[in-house]
């Protein structure tokens, strides 16, 4: 079974995710189109896995799945924090750190 | 070697002490601080008698009474030992220093009575004393030249003593600054002979000398006499001795007469083992002399200021000695015979200068002086004592110091003879002319100048060296100095005398010179009347003179100009070169920081964006690598 068609999809997914982080202004959306690239990823090391017989790619994959879960902990709370201190989830307006 | 001394150390540590003493002790010392400092340079100069009879009783003590105190400097192979030396030469030295600078010492207690500042005088003159006994009892050139700054030191206190007067300020420094130069030769000289001999004592550099090159003995020479050009106001370092007439009366005779001005004497006649390796630099020395003694003299005629014509003299009497020194053996002892008798008798005429100018509310200008014989007999009659010794009038001392090196002049060369010659007639010259402006003459006082004789405590050191002056000459007796000093510098040579000439036709020579120069000065002084301001349209010789022979005009325009455009290009180049290097590229790296900044804005998506783009080079990198 050939591998290329997951990898086509998994392109499809990751571009789709990285769009949407650089044109969505919601974090809510952008978070969800980071968790989208990531799973992009795990599918290509899911499908490399498979077509070399070995257990290493899904070993990655669960790394990913871990960090993912831990970050969507720490990436929500910091999201509602600064909800309810600006009545906003615009990215563009939590702006303050800069030059 | 000769016989240690355990006690030689306090001729130098009394003064010392008595100097550290009073600069701490602040205000409590005021009361008896000028006592103590006398007291202090009596001891001295009473412990400098005792090692001097020690050294007469014993024939054999040819090597002097020496003290070892500590090793110094210890390196590796470098190993100076802090000794003391009183040899024959070092003891009529010591006698000189604190004798005359005893009698000085005394004589301040009056002249600067009404100085509040009195006591630091004191402190200071005491400080000049001990350093100057250092600087003639070490043995060894590093520890000589601890003496040697620390007189340098001294004299720039002293000359700078009335502070708040901007020309004594100026005149120390200068003082200083050109005596630097001089310094460098005696630093360099010390270099060099650790070099060579790998020592500076005097005893090894003595026994080292005869291997060594002509050319090594040449530098060291030369560099010796740059070293006594300095401390000794010979050209061309003679520019800061007028200036340095600035400092109180008493300074002028103890260190700008009697003592501090001999030491490149001292220095020239204690290395004679180097010049006599080296023809070069003996001649150098000669023609140094020489040139001094006429340039000084011929100043000395122009001068209105008592002191400054005074200061001309001195250089020209030490213009004197070096050209001796410079001879060789055939003079080392007569140069060292005219330092004594000028000791006495400059000493003498500088603090009689200084009791005038007490009397005449401190004016130094002899157009205003006139007639004082009458109402100054003792300063006069001392005066006279000491200006008949140094004209050379037959039988004062004077006559028979200054006669011998004369002689000693026409033995190394006819033209040096004349030369020294003529300066005697010049000195004769501007001596009476002093004389008759100052005692004789029509009065053309100040109005409210109220000319007295001065009091007894300034009287009494006038006195006793205007005896000295007269009775020095005794030393030549039985040829008494020359024996002396022969285990230091050598038995008396005695060259020919060219044309044919002998010693007591020389003599009579002398003598004539001396009167006709007198005589010049007597007709044109004593018979037409002396105005208040120097006559104008005067010959360029004497508006040459007045002007210290150009030696400041050279020194600025040779030395001072190129030497400020120097230090004006460098301070350019270090302002648009170094520093334009150094704040171009700090600007560079502000400027680009503060537009780099403005990358950071803050939004999140802007960042994302840049992380996309650099991981898509990233990975095309990497493609292009792996299809290369």
């Amino acid at each position: 079974m050939s591998v290329t068609p997951f990898l086509v999809l998994s392109a499809l997914l990751f571009s789709i995710g990285a769009i949407g982080v650089l044109v969505r202004r919601n974090a809510i959306v952008v978070f969800m189109c980071v968790e989208l690239m990531l799973n992009a990823s795990n599918l290509t090391f899911v499908a490399f896995a498979r077509q070399h017989g070995n257990l290493d790619g899904q070993i990655a994959a669960f790394f990913v799945m871990v960090v993912a879960a831990a970050e969507v902990v720490v990436g929500l709370a910091i999201i509602m924090t600064i909800f309810r201190t600006r009545r906003s989830a615009s990215v563009d307006d939590a702006s303050l750190l800069k030059y | 070697m000769g016989l240690s001394a355990s006690w030689l150390y306090l001729i130098i540590a009394i003064p010392a002490a008595s100097a550290a003493l009073l600069l701490l002790g602040g205000r409590a010392t005021n009361a008896w601080g000028h006592l103590l400092g006398t007291a202090a340079s009596l001891a001295s100069f009473a412990l400098g008698v005792l090692a001097f009879l020690q050294l007469r009783d014993s024939p054999d003590l040819q090597g002097g009474l020496r003290q070892e105190l500590f090793s110094w400097i210890q390196v590796g192979g470098f190993d100076v030992t802090f000794g003391l030396l009183f040899d024959r030469l070092s003891g009529l030295f010591v006698l000189l220093i604190t004798g005359v600078g005893s009698l000085i010492h005394i004589y301040s207690i009056g002249y600067m009575a009404h100085d509040e500042r009195r006591r630091r005088f004191f402190a200071q003159l005491n400080l000049f004393i001990a350093a100057m006994l250092m600087l003639v009892l070490a043995d060894d050139y590093l520890t000589l030249f601890l003496g040697w700054e620390g007189v340098g030191l001294a004299s720039y206190l002293l000359i700078g003593f009335f502070q708040q007067k901007t020309s004594a300020a100026v005149a120390a420094k200068k003082a200083f600054v050109v005596n630097r130069v001089g310094d460098i030769g005696m630093a360099l000289c010390i270099m060099l002979m650790f070099a060579t001999f790998g020592t500076s004592s005097f005893v090894g550099v003595e026994s080292g000398m005869e291997q060594v090159s002509a050319g090594t003995a040449t530098a060291l020479g030369l560099l010796l006499l740059l070293a006594a050009c300095g401390k000794s106001a010979q050209v061309p370092l003679q520019s800061w001795l007028l200036d340095a007439m600035e400092g109180p009366t008493p300074v002028s005779a103890l260190i700008h007469a009697a003592t501090m001005v001999t030491a490149g004497v001292y220095l020239v006649v204690r290395s004679s083992y180097v010049f006599e390796q080296t023809e070069v630099a003996q001649t150098a020395v000669v023609i140094v002399g020489l040139v001094t003694l006429l340039w000084g003299a011929i100043i000395g005629c122009a001068k209105d200021d008592i002191k400054k014509g005074l200061a001309g003299s001195t250089m020209s009497q030490i213009g004197y000695m070096m050209l001796a020194a410079g001879i060789g053996p055939a003079a080392y002892s007569f140069a060292i015979f005219h330092l004594l008798t000028h000791g006495f008798f400059k000493a003498n005429m500088f603090l009689g200068a200084g009791s005038v100018m007490h009397a005449m509310n401190d004016e130094v200008d002899m157009r205003s002086y006139g007639a004082l014989r009458g109402l100054m007999p003792i300063t006069f009659v001392t005066f006279a004592c000491g200006y008949l010794a140094i004209i050379g009038f037959p039988g004062f001392s004077g006559f028979w110091s200054k006669d011998k090196i004369i002689e000693a002049a026409f033995g190394e060369n006819l033209l040096v003879g004349l030369g020294a010659l003529l300066g005697a007639g010049i000195t004769a010259f501007y001596m009476t002319r002093m004389m008759i402006m100052t005692f004789v003459s029509e009065k053309r006082w100040a109005k409210d100048a109220h000319p007295h004789e001065s009091s007894l405590v300034m009287t009494i050191p006038l006195m006793v060296l205007a005896v000295a002056s007269v009775f020095g000459g005794v030393l030549l007796l039985n040829d008494w100095i020359g024996n002396w000093l022969a285990p230091v510098v050598g038995e008396v040579e005695h060259h020919e005398l060219p044309l044919g000439l002998t010693e007591l036709s020389l003599t009579i020579a002398v003598a004539v010179v001396v009167f006709i120069g007198v005589g010049i000065a007597a007709r044109m002084y004593r018979l037409d009347s002396i105005a208040a301001v120097p006559s104008a349209g005067v010959s360029p010789l004497t508006t040459a003179a007045r002007r210290d022979l150009y030696g400041d005009a050279f020194n600025e325009v040779a030395l001072m100009r190129p030497g400020q455009a120097l230090t004006r290009g460098l301070v350019t180049f270090d302002d648009r070169g170094v520093d334009g290097a150094v704040n171009g590229l700090a600007a560079v790296v502000g400027g680009s920081s503060g537009r780099i900044r403005r990358w950071q804005t803050g939004f999140v998506r802007s960042y994302a964006l840049s992380m996309l783009g650099g991981s898509a080079l990233v990975v095309l990198a990497l493609l292009a690598v792996k299809l290369a």
